[in-house]
């Protein structure tokens, strides 16, 4: 008994230590800008660098239309399946799987292919149609974790009982999912969409390959060019995930505390 | 690249609720029809923007530059470089897959299973949330600020205890380095994955097989880790097609000095420098068919996983 | 001393005393039920003798052997929990097989014992299966077998029906005693389910907030309860307001009425408040207003009628309180009325007197 729990303390120690070491690091080397002593140089050129400000912002917006984006399409197709096409479960299910099994760089290149400028759905010949090419590739990343929340959170309540319910007292069909499905299923959507929004503000990859100016591709930028300004970058957004993650907490527990009251 | 969903596993299959109600109470026959209008624009959106991208790639590995059938450039992946760089990219992912996973499972095992106080487990959750979706550019630039040359733990072992690190050989921008990098996203996503697994070993598993005699290495020899293999299987899985298909990190760490299959990837869709379009649809098909076998491995694991725990 | 002696054994989880100095002698092959609500302490009691738990104070002997220090892997029981214990990486004959192969026998005495178990249990047909594959029935079934393929001394069963559907829950009992007796296994069983303790048990315990209040056979417990919790907990009793008038001749008025208890009325002086209780089938009921001179008769009102198939469970009201009784159905009579006036009367034997005033 007492072995195995020094046992477990000396993984945990070591797994924090793990996890907590790089984040010092990083600060650390955050504050070394100045020469000879510590200071918060770093975040004020970063802060004052009107790139960061565009890009970031340019990232936060395109987040903001992913979540919406995958909001729209996820929630009615995933109440439409448990209620009227529960033969279908599977399919859809794998379908929001795949992203999970297409990495990607794969899903971008084959929009670069398929939606060329000289293709029949020339997405990729103007900014603001790649920007929604963008949004839509991110749309598909974030698939796996809004489908898999909304299901998750339609099961926890009857779906059917609550739309028959519905039905019985004479509410139409939009009635119901806005009043009375979407409310109930809220806490997942957001838990959803501050998870999407985790994984979209860095997101690299796509943004990079569809040479749109958004966050992810000016990190890497700056991390090919600067010392110190990386380290102050990767801090911050540090705190942007941790901020979304701790949302996501805040959400959750919410919905615990209010239901059985 | 990297995420991983905090919500709970599901149970494979509802039960045998809605189907033969469903039959009963649909009055009639047009609203079958009807029906699928609900998912149409989930579909024509997965349709446009995951099936088609992927199969066009998918085809164009089998077509000349032409467009006429080949196996060519399935052929030409079995050149030195680019094997290299698939060799080289599975034993990241391995490797990483497999520390992470062995290391992941004694950080839930402490926290679920080890008697430490009980405040410990949500605290190593919702770093694990963040941790595990803190990956790409940013988690490079903690490693170089952190084990690069001029990084902290770095400066500190030779001012402090006179090790060079370097100077033993290791390199941040290497195998081993993109390694130790990837399991800061790895350990995380396997403690999520496997905690509830761990919750769900019945106490009374442990009991019964104690009072039939068993000891506890018995108990976790012949109940518990069975019960567990399939989730902990998967979930390295997981975790090995997490790293296969990431090129973030990697691409901030070491530029295009490590020649992972990501990264070549990247270089051929931004420059051809393959020299044949088809070549690279190609390479893309390999890392789909790599992903894909292990990642519906994990699936039909998981499924099984689920099914015994019920 | 007898085959499984609990002796003394308290135990306390930080401040909460959960099991207050029990004491129990079981016999070799005796069926000993543990009855009480959740949180009397039966289960404690239970997780002890299985060495889950250890007592705070106090000795557990089984078969003359003190086993209070050992471990549950030493001491020889076999147990039955509450539901889904069996192991699911393994099918039903290796769930089964499992205490043999730790202990190390033979694969032939694996092989036939296991056949031999699962022919006991009647699911040889089942052995290849894994146990999401059986019912919830099946399922306590291979418990049951697993628990005595290595011939525990002692069988511990922890609620094991409970999470089974009622008619199952009804054949699965008879099933299980009727194994018991067959392998004359000395067996306790913690229920929380009266019926069940009274249908299956040599003896029950019934337990209340970590005391045992009665040892004793069912139709002791059930005819001769020791406390009111005991006659409460126990069946159903209707509750009348008394007042002692001679304690020794066990003379006590009810309302208008004079009702005699053939037993003794003990710490009662006249003019004491008392409760009379009745169980539903001891009163006989009369049609009519006729009290005549007889005496353990009163009369009331029909209240309610509760047709329950074989039985129709008639609610007399009188005065203030109320008496169930039990009449059994017959098809050729007209069923009684809400309203009509009747006439219950029962037996001196049959009123048991309680303490003091009832709760309502």
């Amino acid at each position: 008994m007492k072995q195995s729990k020094i046992g477990a303390w000396i993984a945990f120690i070591i797994g924090a230590l793990y996890f907590i070491v790089p984040l010092i690091g990083t600060f650390e080397f955050s504050l070394r800008m100045k020469r000879g002593e510590y200071s918060f140089e770093a975040y004020r050129v970063v802060l004052t660098d009107p790139n960061f400000l565009a890009s970031f912002g340019y990232s936060v917006l395109m987040a903001l239309i992913t979540v919406i984006m995958g909001a729209v399409l996820v929630v009615p197709t995933a109440y439409w399946i448990q209620l009227r096409l529960p033969k279908l479960r599977p399919i859809v299910e794998f379908i929001t799987l795949l992203p999970l099994v297409m990495p990607a760089i794969i899903i971008v290149f084959g929009y670069l292919r398929l939606y060329n400028s000289s293709s029949w759905l020339p997405l990729t010949a103007n900014a603001r149609s790649t920007d929604l090419l963008l949004s839509f590739s991110y749309v598909t990343l974030a698939l796996p974790y809004m489908y898999r929340a909304v299901e998750t959170g339609m099961r926890s309540i009857d779906v059917r009982t609550l739309t028959e319910a519905g039905e019985i007292l004479g509410a139409s069909m939009m009635t119901i999912l806005f009043k009375v499905i979407f409310p109930n299923v809220r806490v997942a959507i957001l838990s959803g969409a501050f998870l999407t929004f985790a994984i979209v503000i860095g997101e690299f990859t796509m943004a990079s390959l569809l040479n749109r100016p958004a966050f992810g591709p000016y990190l890497q930028l700056i991390g090919a060019n600067r010392a110190y300004e990386p380290s102050a970058l990767a801090v911050i957004a540090f705190l942007v995930t941790w901020a979304c993650m701790g949302i996501i907490n805040v959400v959750g527990n919410l919905k615990s505390n209010k239901r059985p009251a | 690249m990297t995420a991983i969903d905090t919500t709970p596993p599901l149970p494979a299959e509802p039960g045998p609720v809605p189907d033969a109600f469903a039959a009963s109470r649909k009055p009639v026959m047009g609203q079958q029809t009807w029906a699928w209008i609900g998912i149409t624009p989930f579909m024509i959106f997965a349709i446009l923007f995951l099936i088609v991208p992927t199969l066009y790639l998918v085809i164009g590995a089998f077509q000349d530059a032409d467009g006429h059938f080949t196996l060519q450039n399935i052929a030409d992946l079995f050149t030195p470089s680019i094997l290299n760089a698939y060799w080289l990219s599975i034993k990241v992912s391995l490797a990483s897959a497999l520390i992470g996973a062995v290391l992941g499972f004694f950080l839930a095992y402490a926290v679920v299973l080890g008697g430490l106080p009980a405040w410990l487990r949500p605290t190593l959750m919702t770093f694990s949330g963040v941790a595990s979706n803190f990956a790409g550019v940013p988690l490079a630039f903690a490693f170089l600020s952190t084990l690069g040359r001029m990084g902290l733990v770095t400066v500190l072992l030779r001012d402090f205890l006179g090790i060079n690190l370097y100077g033993t050989g290791f390199n941040l921008l290497s195998f081993w380095g993109l390694t130790l990098t990837y399991l800061y996203f790895q350990i995380p996503l396997m403690v999520l994955i496997l905690t509830p697994a761990l919750d769900g070993l019945k106490k009374e598993w442990r009991e019964a097989s104690e009072i039939l005699g068993a000891s506890s290495k018995q108990y976790w020899t012949m109940v518990a880790l069975p019960v567990l293999f399939p989730s902990v299987l998967g979930a390295a899985l997981l975790l090995f097609a997490n790293s296969f298909g990431a090129i973030a990190t990697a691409y901030a760490l070491t530029g295009s000095s490590l020649n992972i299959v990501t990264i070549l990837l990247y270089a051929q869709i931004r420059g051809d420098v393959l020299h044949n379009q088809n070549l690279g649809y190609a390479l893309a098909l390999g890392m789909i068919l790599i992903t894909g076998l292990s990642n519906g491995a994990y699936i039909w694991l998981r499924a099984r996983a689920e099914r015994w725990m019920r | 001393m007898a085959f499984l002696e609990i002796s003394d054994v308290r135990k306390q989880f930080q401040q909460n005393v959960v099991v207050k100095g029990f004491n129990l002698g079981i016999e070799r092959g005796e069926f000993v039920s543990l009855l009480g609500p959740s949180g009397c302490g039966k289960t404690t009691v239970l997780r002890m003798v299985a060495g889950f738990e250890s007592p705070s104070a106090g000795r557990i002997l089984i078969d003359g052997k003190d086993v209070t220090p050992l471990r549950p892997n030493q001491r020889n029981v076999g147990m039955v929990f509450q539901a889904y214990a069996l192991f699911p990486n393994m099918t039903v004959a290796d769930n089964v097989a499992f205490g043999l192969k730790v202990a190390k026998r033979s694969p032939s005495e694996i092989k036939s014992r296991v056949e031999e178990m699962l022919a006991m249990i009647k699911l040889p047909h089942l052995a290849s299966r894994y146990p999401y594959q059986c019912s919830g029935g099946q399922q306590q079934r291979v418990a049951l077998a697993r628990a005595l393929a290595h011939k525990p001394k002692v069988l511990l069963l922890d609620e094991p029906l409970s999470a089974l559907d009622a008619k199952i829950r009804v054949s699965l009992r008879e099933d299980i005693r009727a194994l018991q007796r067959s392998l004359g296994i000395t067996t306790i069983f913690v229920t929380h389910d009266q019926e069940e303790a009274l249908s299956m048990s040599d003896r029950v315990v019934v337990m209340n907030e970590g005391r045992v209040d009665q040892v004793g056979a069912p139709f002791e417990i059930y005819n001769d309860p020791a406390t009111r919790f005991v006659a409460n907990f126990v069946g159903t009793l209707s509750v009348l307001k008394g007042k002692v008038l001679d304690a020794k001749a066990g003379r006590i008025q009810v309302g208008k009425s004079e009702i005699i208890a053939s037993r003794k009325i003990i710490n009662h002086n006249v003019g004491d408040a008392c409760s009379v209780a009745l169980r539903p089938e001891a009163a006989v009921l009369e049609n009519g207003h006729d009290l005549g001179s007889g005496r353990n008769r009163l009369g009331g009102t029909i209240d309610e009628v509760s047709f329950l198939g074989s039985v129709v469970r008639i609610r007399v009201k009188i005065d203030d309180d109320a008496i169930s009784l039990d009449t059994f159905n017959n098809p050729s009579a007209i069923p009684p009325q809400r309203g009509a006036p009747v006439v219950v009367s029962f037996t001196p034997h049959d009123v048991l007197v309680l303490d003091g005033e009832t709760k309502h």
